[in-house]
């Protein structure tokens, strides 16, 4: 099977923690490759201890094996090490209308407390930061100001 | 590889740095003093046990033994974790937690930053990652020495008194012994003394804002490198090796 077909099988795992987005959109399917009908598919972790891998790497191998491919490496890389950057515009958009307000530029990462994030309910930037640290390790916790209505903010990285 | 041995023991420490620091961390899950602040702290220590992970993974790799990240982390006796002496201190009250955290981020973003820069490509790759993590951690801890140091009265004392109590942990940071020195030389370790003056000047600015001043003494704890630790570390481990020693390789 070629490779083009296998990352079209593999890219609708969705992301076990936020599932409107699939792991290709999110950047963490890295590379496939084929040789001798060995498989090897690379992924790489949002955060070092994201707890979805082996989630992830347990659902590569089932997907491929629904199509009959039973001889299948999935590696771990940190390099390069991921970055928000790599979100699809589309994802982000899919992000903004489940309710989580998107990453921006990772370089916004370096000035936290400035950034000015708008609340995906009702598109005000008067927002403020509740916690940097949310319910999951790539996202903090905002509140609208004028909605009143809390939020989740993926984590510029 | 001319320097195996000693980039075993140099993940080891990294490792054992973020896998006690994690642990404790992880004790004030469900107990920190309100629930952003649980959230935060056991985010920060699951940053922490990835990184063990990671580092520990590495070592495992590197060992002659058919070992993994797990043996290495539940089967060593006491005297082979080589942590810095300040992550195995208790938690104690929410103003020793923070100034832990404080004095220990401030080190791993500077250290972590210069070993983006190794010629190891594998620590090189890890630290990459750390690095964007610990940002987040030191921004945590150096807005809480600001807000509870400039704080109420009683803030203000805890802050000085965690201050004065941990502070005797710190040189450790910048010790440097063979394991460095022969890494320094290929390329792979960091120079710590370089890390030190940048570590002094991080600090101070938040300290100032936040009105609390530096302790006068200068003795500093050592011992971390050789295995030599504070009581506190035998009883993170009879906790944390508890399963694996009663049950060995037991899986969930």
């Amino acid at each position: 099977m070629n490779i083009s077909k296998i990352e079209t099988i593999i890219s609708e795992i969705p992301d076990p923690e936020i599932p409107v987005i699939n792991i290709k959109e999110l950047g963490i399917l890295r590379n496939i490759e084929c040789k001798d009908n060995h498989y090897t598919v690379t992924i790489t972790p949002t955060y070092t201890a994201c707890p979805a891998m082996s989630f992830i790497e347990n659902e590569i191998r089932n997907k491929l094996l629904r199509v009959g491919i039973t001889d299948v490496e999935v590696k771990t890389t940190y390099t390069p090490a991921w970055t928000t950057d790599w979100i699809s515009e589309r994802a982000k958009q899919k992000l903004k209308e489940y309710g989580i307000a998107p990453p921006m530029h990772s370089s916004c990462a370096m000035n936290f407390t400035t950034q000015k994030v708008t609340c995906p309910h009702c598109g005000s930037s008067d927002t403020k930061t509740i916690s940097r640290f949310g319910s999951t390790a790539c996202k903090s916790l905002l509140k609208c100001n004028i909605c009143k209505e809390p939020f989740e903010q993926f984590k510029c990285h | 590889m001319e320097t195996k041995n000693e980039l075993y023991k140099y993940c080891l420490r990294l490792g054992d740095d973020a896998l006690i620091l994690g642990h404790r961390l992880s004790e004030l899950c469900s107990k920190a003093p309100f629930l952003e602040e649980d959230l935060a702290l056991t985010n920060i220590s699951l940053d922490m046990i990835g990184r063990a992970q990671a580092f520990l993974k590495y070592a495992s790799e590197l060992s002659d033994n058919f070992i993994t990240e797990d043996d290495i982390a539940y089967r060593r006796p006491e005297n082979e974790y080589y942590n810095h002496l300040i992550t195995e201190q208790p938690n104690g009250d929410f103003a020793h937690t923070i100034v832990r955290q404080f004095f220990v981020s401030v080190f791993e973003y500077h250290f972590f930053e210069a070993l983006t820069k190794s010629k190891d490509k594998s620590l090189a790759a890890i630290a990459s990652k750390t690095v964007k993590e610990v940002k987040y951690h030191m921004e945590h801890a150096t807005d809480w020495v600001v807000r509870l140091g400039d704080g109420t009265e009683e803030s203000h004392r805890r802050m000085q008194i965690a201050i004065e109590d941990l502070w005797m942990y710190t040189g450790e940071f910048f010790e440097m012994d063979y394991v460095d020195d022969i890494l320094l030389s290929a390329g792979i370790a960091v120079d710590k003394s370089l890390i030190k003056e940048k570590w002094m000047k991080e600090i101070i600015k938040p300290l100032e804002e936040a009105t609390l001043i530096l302790p006068a003494y200068t003795h500093m704890q050592t011992g971390s490198k050789k295995g030599i630790h504070t009581e506190c570390l035998g009883h993170i481990l009879s906790e944390m090796q508890y399963l694996q020693r009663a049950y060995p390789d037991a899986k969930w």
